[in-house]
């Protein structure tokens, strides 16, 4: 590619465009080479990013729609502002971060990629994450979540860092519900998990990705490393790959 | 494939056959009201179709003549090329549609009104008189001397519509609702034709009793058509005679199509309502959908009837092909499968066409300014022997006859 | 678990006097049924384990082999059978759900063969569809409410913008069956057989085994609740992309692949680790609701760049008709609807047999609302669940659909013969069965031949059936149901199919 382009920033104002046409314009500029984007006043339209296996630099400014980076394969999304609902769904890889809140099912059906979230997610973040030889879906949650955290999980790893979280406990309830793979890792307690799970304690692996987890969301938001590590984690992992092994009569 | 443009530029011309072509202005009008689809229309499928069938089949003649000058012409020509025919028709109805056919009241709507009584006949009357401003109306002048059979009464008005917010969009649509309204009333009262300065007569009867009863050879008009029918079922209807009018436009049609589930269906989706369950009716109401509603040229609409066969699609040029291909996918319900052939006729233009297959017969002739089309030849031959040319059309492919442009109907 | 008390299903037989000991059998039955007993020189039989799938009968090279129903029969009574007697022992021993497999086996949920297709005779005239033309190229997909044509220089523009359109050669199609369910032997088969056929096979969700891209032309890719191999690639492959909201088999609930499934060749393809269970959660947890759907409609459209059609799959159930025309709103081209007889690789015996409704009535009824509510073109239906025949297929059509999807059938012409254990993951034909040493039975270039030549044979039926009518293109058949008659039902199960009574 040439390099003016992938130096210069391609700026799209998203005001007044619709949905179709604002996603039309970053394919344009994608098929022109530009490698950063920038999408002015975002309101609410959807799937930015879909599916797009480019690697390219989105910042947007304002509040995008649901679906964002919805089968995106390797860009990187920096959202100024809170993301709605389906953020990161049946992402491959790539990376999205949030500075602020997301809606309900972050992350759905990930297969890889990060998805950094700076406060709170909604409900059934992380449902169905899966992992497979290398590519393995990571979710840092700043602040707490709704019900059914890591639902049906069948790989990857969410973490959860309840920044600011009053009382040291969630409010999400069936954590890890119908979970056989992956693993969650929190601080703090939750109200109730699924009963395909039990809670471990982190072994060495796991405090390296944490740390290394933390330095990364602090690079992104700014916060107190240590202390932040310093707070107690533990960890919820299935009981077995194989939750129904036995629930049928042949 | 060629395509004659409403301006009367020729595209090419392969499938086409086209006596003329003429500035034809088709009325313009936006997407009809839904509110006709949930009445009861009890009266006129009980006439109709007194045995309740799927649908009324029925096998006949056909026969089209026009004045490309407009010069009026009587009807005695095409009454004995009609009557001609009459083996293959069974007596049990026949009609004729003349267009030019009252010059002194040529903008007034011409009602062609069949009562079942005296009672119906007041009703009507007063129905009329409350939606319309009648100019002028009587009896239609009958001859039923030596007839044997019981007759309408028949009753003719020449009216406006006066109404100061309608324009000539909603004009239409009012028309074709009160006429809709009128037959579905079971008050014995049936409108069965209303457009100006044209008129349908039709009954149970040869084609030449028909004519004696309703002194055709008294009227003149430019374009006339006529048919003679063979309805397998024998309580036969006055109203269910072709021409079928709707609005100024009329049909006659032979044969019979299988597709007539399938093209119903799609056409009450598009909210007509199918009160005669004929063929005949789909051809009507298939018209005015893609001529009045869609603007659709009556060479496209050609191939949406009877379009080419998928294999001649593939062998055709770029352009052609992508034309064809997508009206075949879009209009494909409209597809008129099956044994037909129609005219169909508007002020200025008269229309032959033939099922793709050919399984139903048409024959196109010219004599000087007169275009006639028929079932037979030997029909056409009877009342011109000196034709200056005759064609024998492929299937599917339309014969277009237009009137030369600034003759005044 | 506990000791059965059932008496074996099926009594196992092989005669001496022509048996040579050669041990076909024993390499041929999935279940273990014969042994070899080397001192004896003998077969011994376990008959409690037969199915009844024949295979050991036709592989028999002295067709010695008699499989028969047990003659015990409980005392008969009409509230238990031997069937409800055998299921309530089994739950009774081992607590779990009944699992089953294949279509629905009871016989009371068919109207097909209580519809009658007319012909012609003297008004109007049937066509020889062996001599004369006779069309039943298909095209699928959203169609404008009119083309709005201009003239430019003599040139006829269509002016109306075309949505994509999958064109089919015949109205028959591979329904979804996944890697995981079937193995890569029959998914190669059908997809040779769509190839030569001019249609298409569902490849289920379960990702893209590389051994199918070469067909890609011919594939229609799924994406379900459990995104299993669900990638931009995978979708761009596709000329279609489904989205499976329900399967007729088991309307409401998920799938569950277990871990003894999950091979490494399953596991490179759904792209989850080998011997975990696969679970597809009940419904996809993006749609709990009918403008979720139009989300992920879009989603898909945003990113194949408005390509392909994509098709929306439900379950025919009690309110099929308002969600088809949800459906048709949300942005969908094309509704496919599964009916209650349709086929599964394992579902639940209870929800297979009472779940749902028969394809005939939802077909009938979406079709109609649809009309009433003036969108029928605005979406294409695929009919699927039940069709056993080229009659079927017909009627159907007849009734509204403008194609179908076929598995059974296909399933059976590659040697299945609905011994209904597809659950059990040993399928003696090699069918529905991961175990390499049984698929290998599936030689996809002789199997594929077989599906293509059934293909062929419907489509000439179906041809034959139109010429009969008089129709000469599958197009005037569609929702034509002046077509057909219906015996032996009441007068509102033909309202809702829009027929009239044989003889009037
Ligand atoms: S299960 Fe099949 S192969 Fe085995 S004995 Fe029974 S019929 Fe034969
Ligand atoms: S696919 Fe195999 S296991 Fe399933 S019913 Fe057919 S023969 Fe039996």
């Amino acid at each position: 590619m040439n390099t003016k382009s992938s130096i210069s920033k391609f700026v799209v104002d998203a005001k007044n465009l619709a949905t179709r046409e604002l996603n039309e314009k970053i394919r344009e500029a994608i098929r022109d080479g530009h490698k950063q984007i920038d999408i002015q006043n975002v309101s609410g339209q959807r799937y930015i990013a879909a599916g797009i296996q480019e690697l390219i630099d989105i910042e947007i400014f304002g509040v995008p729609g649901n679906d964002l980076g919805v089968f995106m394969d390797g860009s990187k999304v920096v959202v100024h502002g809170n993301a709605q609902d389906a953020t990161g769904n049946t992402m491959n890889s790539g990376e999205i971060i949030i500075h602020g809140d997301v809606g309900d099912i972050t992350g759905m059906s990930a297969r890889g990629g990060k998805i950094f979230i700076q406060k709170n997610a909604g409900y059934r973040t992380g449902v169905h994450l899966k992992e497979y030889q290398g590519l393995r879906p990571i979710i840092v949650i700043g602040g707490t979540a709704q019900d059914f955290l890591g639902e049906y999980m069948a790989g990857g790893v969410i973490i959860m860092l309840g920044l600011n979280l009053k009382g040291g406990i969630h409010n999400a309830d069936y954590v890890g519900t119908g979970m056989h793979g992956g693993s969650i890792i929190l601080s703090g307690d939750v109200r109730g998990i699924g009963r395909e799970v039990e809670v471990q304690q982190l072994d060495q692996e796991d405090n390296r990705l944490v740390e290394h987890s933390v330095q990364e969301y602090s690079k992104h938001f700014g916060c107190k490393v240590d202390e932040i590590l310093g707070s107690k984690f533990k960890k919820l992992k299935p009981v077995s790959t194989r939750p129904y092994g036995n629930l049928y009569s042949y | 494939m060629m395509i004659i443009t409403h301006n009367g530029h020729i595209i090419a011309i392969r499938y086409i056959y086209v006596f003329q072509f003429f500035n034809s202005s088709e009325i313009k009008l936006s997407e009809s009201a839904r509110q006709l689809v949930n009445k009861p229309l009890k009266s006129v499928q009980r006439q109709n179709n007194p045995y309740k069938d799927e649908k009324v089949i029925d096998s006949c003649s056909i026969f089209g003549m026009m004045d490309q000058n407009k010069k009026l012409f009587a009807g005695n020509d095409i009454i004995e090329a009609s009557a001609s025919m009459n083996q293959r028709a069974n007596g049990l109805g026949s009609g004729y549609a003349v267009y030019g056919l009252y010059p002194k009241y040529w903008n007034n709507y011409a009602f062609h009104i069949m009562y079942d009584d005296k009672e119906a006949l007041d009703w009507g009357s007063k129905f009329i008189e409350s939606n319309f401003d009648i100019i002028f109306d009587e009896e239609i002048p009958m001859d039923i001397h030596g007839i044997h059979k019981h007759v309408p009464i028949m009753r003719r008005y020449f009216t406006n519509i006066d109404l100061d917010n309608l324009d000539e969009i909603k004009e239409d649509e009012y028309l074709v609702n009160k006429c809709l309204e009128m037959n579905t009333s079971g008050k014995g009262a049936y409108v069965f034709s209303s457009g100006k300065n044209m008129g349908v007569f039709k009954g149970v009867g040869w084609p030449q009793e028909i004519a004696k009863i309703f002194r055709l050879d008294e009227y003149k008009g430019y374009l006339w058509l006529s048919h003679s029918r063979f309805p397998t079922n024998s309580r036969a209807w006055w109203g269910g005679a072709h021409p079928f009018a709707h609005l100024e436009s009329t049909v006659v049609h032979n044969g019979e199509i299988s597709s007539y589930g399938t093209n119903r269906r799609f056409l009450e989706m598009k909210g007509y309502r199918c009160t005669f369950q004929t063929d005949t009716e789909i051809f009507a109401l298939a018209l005015d959908y893609l001529q009045r509603k869609h603007q659709l040229p009556v060479e496209i609409i050609a191939k949406i009837f009877a379009p080419p066969l998928w294999k001649d699609i593939e062998k055709m040029s770029e352009s052609e092909r992508n034309l064809l291909r997508r009206l075949r996918i879009t209009y494909d319900k409209l597809l008129m499968n099956g044994p037909f052939s129609i005219i169909f006729a508007n002020h200025g233009l008269m229309v032959g066409l033939a099922d793709r297959l050919k399984l139903r017969p048409i024959i196109a002739a010219r004599r000087k300014d007169m275009l006639l089309l028929s079932s037979e030849e030997a029909a056409i031959i009877k009342i011109l022997p000196d034709i200056d040319d005759v064609h024998h059309p492929k299937g599917g492919e339309p014969v277009i006859a237009r009137c030369h442009e600034g003759f005044a109907s | 678990m506990l000791r059965s008390r059932r008496l074996p299903e099926y009594n196992v037989r092989i005669d001496t006097d022509t048996c040579t000991v050669c041990k076909a059998c024993v390499i041929q039955c999935t279940f273990d049924v014969f042994s070899y007993m080397k001192i004896e020189n003998k077969i011994s039989i376990d008959e409690s384990k037969c199915v009844d799938c024949h295979r050991c009968m036709i592989y028999c090279p002295d067709k010695s082999i008699s499989i028969t129903p047990t003659p015990i029969q409980y005392r008969p009574n009409a509230s238990w059978n031997k069937e409800s007697i055998h299921n309530i022992m089994k739950q009774a021993e081992s607590g779990g759900i009944l699992l089953t497999s294949m279509g629905c086996d009871k016989p009371n949920y068919n109207y097909f063969d209580r519809l009658l297709i007319n012909a012609s005779q003297v008004t109007n005239p049937s066509i020889d569809p062996i001599r004369e033309p006779m069309e039943v190229k298909t095209y699928l997909g959203r169609k404008p409410d009119k083309l709005t044509i201009s003239d430019n220089n003599g040139d006829s523009i269509i002016e109306t913008s075309e949505s994509p359109q999958l064109l089919l050669e015949t109205p028959i199609m591979f329904s979804a069956m996944s890697l995981g369910s079937v193995n890569i032997n029959v998914q190669e088969s059908l997809a040779m057989a769509a190839a030569s056929s001019g249609t298409y096979q569902n490849i289920g969700e379960g990702g893209l085994h590389p051994r199918l891209k070469k067909y890609a032309k011919n594939l229609i890719v799924q994406v379900a609740s459990g995104r299993y191999g669900v990638h931009k690639k995978y979708l761009d492959t596709g000329a279609a992309v489904e989205i499976k909201i329900g399967q007729g088999a088991k309307p409401g609930i998920g799938g569950h692949l277990p871990g003894e499934k999950i091979t490494k060749e399953i596991s490179e393809a759904r792209r989850i680790p080998a011997g975990t269970d696969a679970i597809s959660p009940a419904p996809q947890h993006d749609i709990y609701s009918i403008e979720d759907l139009s989300q992920l409609i879009h989603a898909i459209k945003e990113a194949t760049e408005y390509s392909k059609p994509v098709i929306v799959k439900i379950a025919a159930v009690h309110n099929s008709a308002a969600i088809a025309s949800g459906i048709a709103r949300s942005g969908a081209d094309i509704i496919a609807i599964d009916g209650m007889r349709a086929s599964t690789g394992a579902a639940p015996l209870v929800m297979r047999d009472n779940v749902g409704i028969p394809i005939e009535m939802a077909i009938a009824s979406v079709d109609t609302r649809l009309n009433q509510e003036g969108i029928r073109d605005k979406i294409s239906i695929i009919a699927g669940g039940g069709i056993r025949s080229s009659s079927d297929a017909f009627k159907i059509i007849a009734l509204g659909a403008d194609a179908c999807y076929i598995s059974t059938v296909a399933l059976i012409a590659m040697g299945c013969t609905v011994c209904q254990k597809c659950h059990t993951g040993k399928c003696p034909w090699g069918l529905t069965t991961m175990n390499p040493s049984i698929s290998i039975r599936i030689n996809p270039k002789m199997e594929s031949k077989r599906v293509a030549n059934l293909v062929r044979a419907w489509t000439l039926e179906i041809k034959d059936m139109l010429g009969g009518m008089g129709i000469n293109s599958i197009e005037s058949l569609r929702g034509n149901r002046h077509q057909l008659r219906g015996v032996g039902l009441s007068e509102q199960e033909m309202e809702i199919l829009g027929v009239r009574p044989a003889g009037i």
